[in-house]
């Protein structure tokens, strides 16, 4: 499939498998960010648009993972600026970067391995819970039918990711690849307007790759969901994305669509380890 | 049975059948599915209501009578209710294997020429798209799951959904049309059409008439007097005859509930949560879940493992009296004949047990009498110096004390705990999985029958029920051994013809309506019941000249969960030789358990003490075999375990899961051929198809074994014989 995208840069366009591409819904400008004297990531600047598939690659300790923690901010970038929706973010909380539809998943599986696969979905809507802690608590007026609501909207996602088998197994017995599509379901249970996927493949075998390839490019698909992902598997991330940034050592040596980024000579260099100066 | 035609008042096809079902059974659910975690319930005005939208829509899209309409995917009331749209509109319903490769699909739409192709997802439409060029008449797709069908072209595709609103919207104009074709439908109009998976050759259309599926449902709803209330679960490929026949057929008839799983994954929890009363499967899914059952046992606590065995043990010998679940279902008034014979039974019953309780005080007197310092002990222990009678009353009260803490829990846990008829059939079962169920206290019982009988032959009538025969002729239907031993039937459920294909048919079906089953079998004289011993094909001499029935062998081999699959060759050789599959679930526990590291399948295979053991359960088969006068012959003499296991995608297996005997020795040709030649080890390479279509190869070595065999011998004849 050919997902190149090649249209000015500024107006939505539609790519040729028929998604539309929107304007820019976030860009980071500038973005250094240190831990103490080591600096994770050096002035680095791109932008993710709405409805499109943006990769982050690059070789192990590029940064790409900070980056991730900047956008999603649980990191503040000791330099430089988020722009999200048109507008400068200001250093926030996680969880308000949360309530402004910005959700993830883990390198390293972060579910509540004692709970079922429905209620670690169903935590994913507590950014969009409304009803006081109270009156959940008593089970009265208006959480009793918003508890129901939400409940419908974990099923919508547990018939989309095929997950009904497990819909009550706790997710601790379950194996890697289902424990990842559970994830993938809790952050899609908050309805992100962006969603970040930290190495959604890693770990994974040929058949459990595949399946998640074709969640991920459905999730774009039919909720239209702005995705971002970090991926080892360059396979994987020339077939899924539309625009590639390539990470080596904190700066980014290649922006673009996967098949100029594949051929670009810096990108080549870092992934087959030429000698730095 | 009614005469053809008996009666203009009777319904003489399925729509007409879903009116009459309207009328009297209105805001009954007729159809349930779980979907979104929820069980989704249709009554038959509700259903009736969507089939009607989707004929008008189908109408609307230019459906003409006649019509062939293939509707693939899984078990859902959508799939269902397009079957019966389709024949209100005088089309016929094919309905296809979901897994099928699409070659299979494009062989079959070719062959029907199929116009309209439902389909149940994504993936449906995908393999009819890319078959699209060798089914040239196939004009609209359509698909009940929109999703990931945004970005087609739907110039030719249209959701189901869709279809049913247009209809909605053109009703005014297409009613009358619709009426009147529903109107046309006779006993004679096709009902439907289904495509035999045939263990040889290419799939064959057998052709349904309304007077086969309806005859033969009301027949067997009779049978087993089914009545409106019963529920079903509707998992079995709806391309099977059986899943016709229960789903669409028994249901329509009694008015009964059909219960669609959420997915594939889910059947055995959704199983549990509807409770079916009336069940149906192949013996593959007895045998899954009595291994799921004993692997589970097996981590199970000391007290439980030690109660389950006392328990079930116990129910052996007693299930059969005290666990039956009462036969006959509460009708709408007994008559004074059948009160009479309640009160001669229940008085029967209380005088044996008067008879037993006396007879056991006399003897005990006398015996006490005679042996006055034994006695106390012998007492103690029911010894033999007694005699007694077994306690009738003290059974039944360990039996219920048995269902409270293991059958009524083991039941429920298996979702079998309303199972008031269960039936199995294609394959023979082995005895100990069918006497586990029937101690169990559940009411399964064996058929016979095939596509082209519109399922029913023969059946067990409740009271009646053994695992080695398939039961008495089903009312109405004729059966006779012909003089090669192969099993004839005539019955008004037997199919038409074949699709466009009168050779066959012809050389199937004679004149007189008799048809060939393809099975060798015998009448047991004392019971009257049937018994299949093998395709009649199969059965062959060996070179010696012993009968060989490869099947039979087989079948004692499958009996032990540790083989899945095996396949006997010998005819016109000298021994018997076997390719045999393991379990992947079984031995692999049985692996972890003795600490037996396996990477792969092929690598459990090959595994030294994995032969030891299928060696071991082939010569207990051996033994057996040797104790048999007919085939002692067949002793399986050499066998080698196969790397792969055998799979209907790599043609080795129909979609029914029955072995492809020929395609297998030919495939095989090598393998067969060391395991003749004597030599210890063969290395072979073997193609296989993977789930998405795409071809690779396996290499392996594999070490073929002897395992021992038995002099013949024959358990000593009674004297007067």
């Amino acid at each position: 499939m050919n997902r190149m995208s090649s249209a000015p840069p500024t107006e939505s366009h539609v790519t040729e498998d028929g998604r539309t591409i929107g304007p820019v819904l976030m860009e980071l400008r500038n973005i250094t960010l240190r831990f103490g004297g080591v600096v994770a990531i050096k002035d680095i600047s791109f932008d993710i648009r709405e409805g499109e598939i943006r990769a982050i690659i690059g070789p192990n300790g590029a940064g790409k993972s900070s980056m991730l923690n900047v956008i999603s901010g649980f990191y503040r970038p000791s330099e430089g600026e988020v722009w999200f929706e048109g507008a400068r973010r200001p250093a926030m909380r996680p969880y308000k970067v949360a309530r402004q539809g910005i959700a993830r998943t883990f390198q390293n599986i972060a579910l509540f391995s004692g709970m079922s696969t429905l209620d670690n979905i169903m935590t994913g809507r507590i950014t969009r819970m409304k009803s006081s802690l109270l009156s959940q608590a008593l089970w009265w007026g208006p959480a009793e039918r918003e508890e129901s609501d939400h409940r419908a909207a974990v099923e919508k996602i547990i018939d989309f990711l095929e997950i009904q088998h497990i819909r009550k197994t706790p997710v601790g017995r379950l194996p890697y690849g289902l424990q990842k599509r559970v994830e993938l379901g809790r952050a899609l249970a908050a309805e992100p307007r962006l969603l970040l996927l930290d190495e959604p493949m890693a770990g994974m075998n040929v058949e459990e790759k595949e399946d998640m390839s074709r969640f991920i490019l459905d999730v774009n698909d039919e909720f239209g969901t702005t995705i971002v992902l970090i991926e080892h598997d360059m396979g994987v991330v020339m077939d899924l994305s539309d625009r590639v940034v390539v990470m080596d050592y904190g700066r980014k040596i290649g922006d673009g669509p996967p098949e100029e980024v594949r051929a670009s000579k810096d990108v080549i260099d870092a992934y087959l380890g030429v000698a730095h100066d | 049975m009614a005469a053809p035609g008996a009666s203009a008042h009777d319904p003489c096809s399925i729509p007409a059948l879903l009116a009459r079902n309207v009328a009297l059974y209105g805001d009954r659910p007729a159809y349930r599915e779980k979907e979104f975690g929820i069980w989704q319930a249709w009554t038959w005005a509700e259903a009736a209501d969507e089939i009607r939208a989707m004929a008008l829509g189908f109408l609307a899209l230019g459906m003409a009578r006649g019509d062939h309409v293939a509707v693939i995917g899984r078990n859902r009331p959508a799939h269902y209710w397009a079957m019966v749209a389709a024949q209100m509109c005088g089309a016929v319903p094919v309905p296809l294997y979901q897994d099928a490769v699409a070659e299979e699909m494009a062989y079959v739409l070719e062959h029907c020429g199929a116009r309209f192709v439902v389909c149940g997802d994504q993936e449906q439409v995908d393999k009819v798209i890319e078959i699209r060029d060798r089914a040239p008449g196939v004009e609209h797709v359509l698909y009940n799951d929109k999703r990931g069908m945004r970005k087609y072209d739907h110039s030719h595709l249209n959701w189901l959904h869709d279809i049913g609103e247009e209809g909605r919207a053109a009703h005014r104009r297409l009613e009358p049309e619709l009426d009147a074709r529903i109107a046309e439908q006779t006993w004679d109009t096709t009902c439907v059409m289904l495509y035999t998976s045939g263990t040889t050759g290419k799939p064959k259309g057998v052709v349904l008439s309304n007077r086969n599926i309806i005859e033969t449902a009301k027949a067997s709803v009779a049978f087993d007097h089914l009545g409106q209330d019963e529920e079903v679960l509707a998992y079995l490929p709806m391309a099977w005859v059986g899943d016709f026949i229960f789903s669409i057929g028994q249901a329509m008839v009694a008015g009964f509930c059909v219960n669609c799983p959420e997915s594939p994954d889910t059947m055995m929890t959704d199983l549990r949560e509807i409770g079916p009363t009336y069940f149906f499967a192949p013996p593959r899914i007895f045998e899954t879940m009595l291994t799921s059952v004993m692997i589970r046992m097996e981590d199970a606590g000391d007290l439980k493992h030690a109660l389950f065995r006392h328990f079930m043990d116990f129910a052996k010998g007693t299930g059969e009296r005290f666990g039956m679940p009462r036969y006959r279902r509460k009708q709408s008034r007994p008559t004074l004949r059948r009160r009479v014979r309640w009160v001669y039974r229940y008085a029967m019953g209380i005088g044996f047990a008067i008879e037993t309780l006396a007879e056991n005080a006399v003897r005990g007197f006398f015996v006490r009498l005679r042996h006055p310092l034994e006695a106390r002990k012998h007492y103690r222990a029911r010894g033999p110096l007694l005699n007694l009678y077994p306690k009738p009353l003290r059974d039944y009260f360990d039996y219920r004390t048995g269902e409270v803490l293991i059958y009524g829990p083991l039941k429920n846990t298996l979702g079998l705990s309303r199972i008031r008829v269960a039936y199995t059939a294609g394959e023979a079962i082995g005895p100990e999985i069918f006497d586990f169920y029937r101690s169990l206290g559940i009411n399964l019982k064996q058929l016979y029958g095939q596509t082209e009988a519109s399922v029913f032959i023969t059946q067990q009538p409740d009271g009646q029920v053994r695992s080695d025969t398939v039961g008495v002729p089903s009312p109405g239907v004729e059966v006779k051994i012909g003089e090669t031993g192969e099993v004839f039937y005539r019955s008004p459920g037997t199919f038409v013809e074949y699709y466009k294909n009168p050779e066959s048919t012809a050389s199937t079906k004679d004149a007189e309506g008799w048809v060939a089953t393809g099975d060798a079998g015998f009448f047991e004289e004392a019971s009257g019941h049937l018994r299949i011993i093998d395709r009649a094909k199969d059965v062959g001499r060996m070179a010696d000249g012993a009968l060989f029935a490869p099947k039979y062998v087989e079948n004692k081999l499958k009996f032990f969960p540790d083989i899945l699959e095996a396949v006997v060759f010998g005819a016109g050789r000298e021994i018997c030789t076997a390719f045999i599959n393991i379990d992947l679930t079984a031995v692999g526990n049985w692996a972890e358990r003795n600490n037996i590291a396996y990477a792969s399948y092929q690598e459990l295979a090959g595994h030294p003490r994995v032969l030891e053991t299928i060696k071991s359960h082939v010569e207990e088969v051996n033994r057996s075999l040797a104790e048999d006068e007919m085939l002692s012959g067949c002793q399986v003499r050499r066998f080698l375990v196969l790397h792969k296991e055998l799979d209907a995608d790599d043609g080795e297996l129909t979609r029914t899961r029955k072995v492809r005997r020929r395609i297998i020795e030919e495939k095989y040709a090598d393998l067969v051929a060391a395991l003749y030649d004597g030599s210890a080890e063969k290395y072979t390479e073997t193609e296989v198809t993977y789930e998405d279509g795409r071809k690779g190869r396996i290499r392996a070595t594999l070490k073929i074994r002897d395992a021992r065999s038995f002099p013949a011998e024959f358990p000593r004849k009674v004297a007067a014989e």
